[in-house]
Formats: structure tokens, sequence, C-alpha cells
């Protein structure tokens, strides 16, 4: 390859290169990613109980069975999955706001000229979303405890903080119980009664549990390093002469927070929005280590189920059919994501499909 | 919130000021803090841990939960293993990847179209719903459980791939153009004129290969399931939930997490520049 030849024998010899240099890359990115996807298509369709090959001969075809049992049969797996399903959907409810607004909130501060050492901030902020998420959930698990630091700092304002780990009652449960509007030991009949896909409207509107809202917590903790960084990174891109125009015309700190300064960010905010909402959907480190589903089943998450199906459960098909079904979830988050950056990277027809930015009084 | 410049020292200018300290030093207390009492209850007895858990201060100080880190779980046996699948994969993605991203930004073969379309689609597929699909591809291969399951998955990563891609694209070609009117073939070329250029972002590469590697957890649960072949996070992950977790052992559990995270921070402050370019480039790694 590395003989030198005449020039018109160079760019044969390239293609050949070519492929010899993303051989590798296209073999070990095909056999484990693409081919696996294939593999598992047919195991989620499958009656694969984890014996032997799943392509050996015995192995029988079951059609749409693995995601009638998620969506249409009564049954526990049903049961399982939607309220995987509604404990994700509180989880990117309540992590995707919190760790977006303290993201912005923290680049916002970071990025004022007039503070000093903020690189020193900036790099305190951004640790812990480089840690390993395991090391992390030990933390955590050790600051939540029952004896724990946070339940420590609680006592220090006499609040006795709850056993957090072991909570399974729904945040909104707690709140509509302490506004007075329903009782947590007698919920309303018609709550009870019955609701879609074999969970009733209660269940549905438990709010993330007391034990989740620590995992959320901790998500929120180590994500909101990265994006303040992607934030910053757009707030720098904000021409100081805007700034200085805005200044001179009067504006206030807070209009020129909301008519300068978040408009510029507007791309990178919808950015972080949707690397969250793909995040989030993926939560499952956390929860193998901090709670395996426990309390009560208030932090299974999709993610986890469909690994305890395959793994623990060794329902091989239903584990698969979990997984494509959250696939589905995230591909459409994804797109979403994909269509935001590729109007992001072309500034031409940008701002047509959110509102027009009102010209600042 | 204070015009710079202008107003410099009024009240308002102070107040200001005083508040955008006041929150950066709340969240660097909240950010770090927890890193401060992981470490001092590692020193901690237990009940000193359980006790005072917000103490910085270890009282007494002591290193028993080290010592029995070390004598009485497989902690060594974890270390070696995570050092030698660290170094394993970030080799090959430094090499393996820019070598692909090279080829895709550089040279012009058939289906190069086809293999960067392939990257993208590959970028976009979230790792926790290959957990099953990857589980079956190893056993089917034969090699499930064993240190090849562990690495040769994630000896390529996609973005990798185009994270040098980017970077060879954006390299003008006319040195690599005179080296090969002087006769060097295409890897001579790579080796020797492109790569030394590339060094900022073979750094960038290698340090988030490392940090990826080192802290990879949700891959090795479906690779391997004898212990002899845990790494840090997956032992660390078993001491904790598993049969072993039952009683408390802060102090042991916080302090096998903090030689796990150690590593990682002291690259982290060495290149944290190159750290905060992976996450604004990267952006879709999480």
């Amino acid at each position: 390859m590395a003989e030198p030849r005449r020039r018109s024998g160079i760019r044969g010899n390239e293609a050949a290169a070519g492929w010899l240099f993303v051989a590798p890359a296209v073999l070990i990115l095909g056999l484990f990613l693409v081919l696996p996807i294939g593999m598992a298509l047919w195991v989620s369709v499958s009656g694969w109980n984890g014996q032997g090959s799943p392509f050996a001969a015995g192995v029988p075809y079951v059609g749409a069975d693995n995601y009638a049992e998620l969506f249409l049969d009564d049954g526990l797996t049903r049961e399982n999955f939607m309220i995987s399903l509604r404990n994700n959907l509180y989880y990117v409810a309540v992590a995707v706001p919190a760790q977006t607004l303290l993201a912005l909130a923290l680049a916002l501060v970071v990025n004022q000229r007039f503070l000093k050492a903020t690189s020193f901030f900036r790099t305190a902020f951004y640790f812990p979303s480089v840690t390993s998420s395991v090391a992390i959930s030990v933390v955590f698990l050790f600051l939540f405890a029952n004896s724990g630091a946070v339940n420590a700092l609680l006592a220090m304002v006499g609040i006795s903080g709850p056993a957090w780990f072991a909570d399974p009652r729904g945040l909104l449960h707690l709140i509509l119980d302490g506004l007075g509007l329903v009782d947590l030991t007698a919920p309303p009949a018609a709550l009870t009664g019955g609701g879609p896909f074999g969970l009733s409207w209660w269940e549905w509107l438990a709010g993330p549990s007391v034990a989740m809202s620590t995992i959320i917590m901790l998500v929120v903790w180590t994500t909101s390093g990265t994006f303040m960084l992607i934030f910053l990174a757009a707030l720098q891109d904000v021409p100081v002469q805007v700034e200085e125009a805005s200044l001179i015309d009067g504006a206030n700190a807070w209009q020129r927070v909301r008519h300068v300064t978040l408009p510029m960010v507007k791309p990178a905010l919808f950015l972080v929005i949707t690397l969250g909402l793909i995040g989030t959907w993926q939560v499952f480190d956390q929860i193998y280590v901090m709670s395996q589903g426990k309390p009560a089943n208030t932090t299974l998450t999709p993610a986890y189920l469909s690994y305890r199906t395959a793994f623990t459960d060794f329902s091989y098909g239903t584990g698969a059919a979990i997984s494509f079904v959250l696939f589905l979830i995230i591909v459409v988050m994804t797109l979403l994501q994909r269509w935001i950056m590729r109007d992001r990277d072309e500034p031409r027809p940008r701002r047509r499909w959110w509102p027009r930015r009102r010209s600042t009084p | 919130m204070t015009p710079p410049g202008r107003r410099r020292g009024g009240p308002r200018a102070i107040v200001g000021v005083f508040l955008g300290y006041a929150i950066l030093v709340f969240f660097a207390l909240v950010f770090l803090y927890p890193f401060v009492i992981q470490a001092a209850s590692s020193f901690k007895t237990e009940a000193d841990a359980a006790a005072h858990p917000l103490s910085p201060v270890p009282d007494p100080f002591t290193t028993a939960a080290f010592a029995k880190i070390f004598d009485s779980t497989a902690f060594p046996v974890w270390i070696g293993n995570s050092i030698l699948v660290t170094l394993l994969i970030t080799a090959g993605r430094v090499f393996l990847d820019s070598l692909a991203g090279y080829a895709l930004a550089r040279l012009s073969f058939r289906g190069r179209g086809a293999v960067t379309a392939m990257i993208v689609a590959v970028m976009a597929v979230p790792g926790v719903v290959l957990l099953i699909p990857k589980f079956l591809v190893l056993n089917q291969l034969g090699i499930y459980n064993t240190y090849a399951a562990l690495v040769l998955p994630l000896l390529v990563d996609a973005a990798g791939v185009f994270i040098m891609r980017q970077f060879f694209l954006s390299v003008p070609p006319s040195l690599e153009e005179a080296a090969r009117m002087d006769g060097a073939g295409v890897f001579r070329t790579y080796w020797s004129v492109i790569l030394p250029m590339a060094r900022p972002a073979l750094i960038t590469l290698t340090i988030l290969s490392f940090q990826a590697s080192w802290n990879e957890f949700p891959h090795t649960v479906v690779a391997v399931q004898s212990p002899q072949l845990f790494t840090l996070p997956r032992g660390i992950a078993n001491l904790v939930s598993g049969s072993l977790g039952a009683g408390t052992q802060y102090p042991l559990k916080l302090g096998a997490a903090l030689l796990a995270t150690i590593p990682v921070a002291i690259i982290f402050v060495i290149f944290q520049r190159y750290f905060v370019r992976g996450a604004a480039e990267g952006g879709s790694k999480e």
C-alpha cells in the first residue's frame, strides 16, 4: 500500500485504502449494533426462553403476542409495563424542566462578566457530569439514607425527613392529600374504579414517588452541568454590541434576559430539552444500583423492566418487545432533535416554526 | 446583571456582585459537597458515618474501610479488569475511529456516503435499548462472559468516528496532496502527515474514550456474569445492590466509589478544556 505509484494509480489505491480504513469500524458497528437489532426484532416476535439459540428450529414464532401482552392482555405483564411507563412519564415531566431551568440559570450567572473566578464555578458545576453513574448513585444512597446528610439537613430546620428509598407514596397524591382534596387512606371510588390499560385513574395520577424523586434529583444534579456548557456556548455567541445597545435603550436586567438573551439561546434551549427527553427515557444505571424498581414498583422504568423481564424472568420475547417500544419512543424524540439541529445548522430558514420574536420595545 | 464599566462600585452593583457570588457559592456547595461527604465518610467508622453524615471531618480517622475493600472484596480484580478494558477500548477507539473518520472525510471510495449515513444512524440508537440485542449477539457468537465480550463491542464508537470526520474535513487538503505527490502511500500520508496535525482532536477523543470506558456500566451487565470479569462499576453495583449490600457498610461502599472516581477526577482536572470541547461538540452523547 505504501508503494510509490504513478499518479494514475492513486485513485484506485485510494478506493481500496478507503474501504480498508473503514472496515474495522463498519464490522464492529455492524456486528454489535446493527445485527443485534435485527436479532432482537426476531426475538420480540418469538417465544424464546433463553435456552440454546433463538434461531434454532424449535423456537416458536408468536407474531405480535409479546406486544399484545404489553398493551392489550389483562395481566401482570401489562400492569408492570404501564406502571413503568407512568413512572417514566412523571420522571421526564419533572426532570427535564428542572435540569433545563437549572442549567440555564447557572449559565446566566456564570456568564456575568462582572463576576470573577467563574471558570472555577463552571468546573465545579460540570464535575458531577463526568463521574461514574454507579459511583454517584452510591453517594446519593448515602445522602438520602434514613440517617443521611439530607435528613440531617432537614432536621436542622425542624423537618423530619422521609425514609426516601422506602417511600412509595406518589407526590401528586401527597399534594392532593395535603390540600384536603382526597384522603390517601381512602382514595375516591370514582378514581379507583377503573382506568385505561388496566391501571386505575388513581394509580395513573400518583405522580413520581418519594423514592423516584431522589433519582430525579440525582439526575438533575448530574446532567445540568453538561447542559450549562451548551447554554454557555450559546450565550458567548451573543454579540456584545447587542447587549450594549439594549443597555443604551435603558432596558433593565429582566428585560435584557427576556428580550435579548432568551431569543439568542433559543436554539440551545430546544437542543437541551430534546437531549433531556432522549436521556430521561433511558434511565437504567441509577435504578439498577439504587432501587431495582422498588418500593412497590414506583421506580420501575421501561429500560429497567426490559432488562429484568429478560434476564431475571427469562421472558426474552417480552423483554425485547419492551425494548422496541422504548426504542420507538426515543426515536420520536431523536427525530425531533435532528429536526431542531438542522434548523440550527442552517441559519437561513430558521425561526420558521417557533413564534417570531417581537421587536424589543 | 450590572452593566460592565458603568456605575461600577455603585450600591446596585455591589448588591449584584454579592448576589452573584452567593448563588455561585451555594451551587458550588450543592455540586461539590457530596464529594466532600463521600471522601470524609470513607475514612469514618460506621457509627460516625451514621451519626454525623454531614461532617467533613472523620472522628476518629480510620482507614479500616479501605483495608476491608482490599481484603474482603474482589476490588483488586475489578481494578485490574477496569484498567485492562479501559486501555484496550481507548487504544482501539483512538486508532479505529480516526482511521475511519479520515477515510470518510478524505478518501473517495464507492459506498462512502452509505457508510457515513450508517455511522450517523447508529449514533442515534439509544444504548439502553441495545441491552438485550447485545446479549443475543454475544451469546450467539459464543463470547458471552469473556474479556472479548467486554471489549470488542466497544472498540469503535460512532460518535468518535463522527468527531474525527468533522475534524479532518476542517484540515486544508494541501499538505497531504503534497505528501502524496512525493509518492507517499495513503496510509503513510495518514500516519506521518495527517495524524500529527490532528493532535487536539486525538486528545479529545482519548479523554472521552477513557472516561466512557472507565465509567461504562450497562454494557458489562449484559456482557459478563462471572465476578472474575467484573469491572469497577459492575463490581461496585454488585457490592451495593447484591446480597453484599445488606447492612449499611457506608464507609466501605463510599470508599470503593471514591477509588473508582479518582482516575476520572484527575484526568478531568488536568484536561478540563478537552472535556468542555467534547461536551460542546458531541452534544448528543450523554
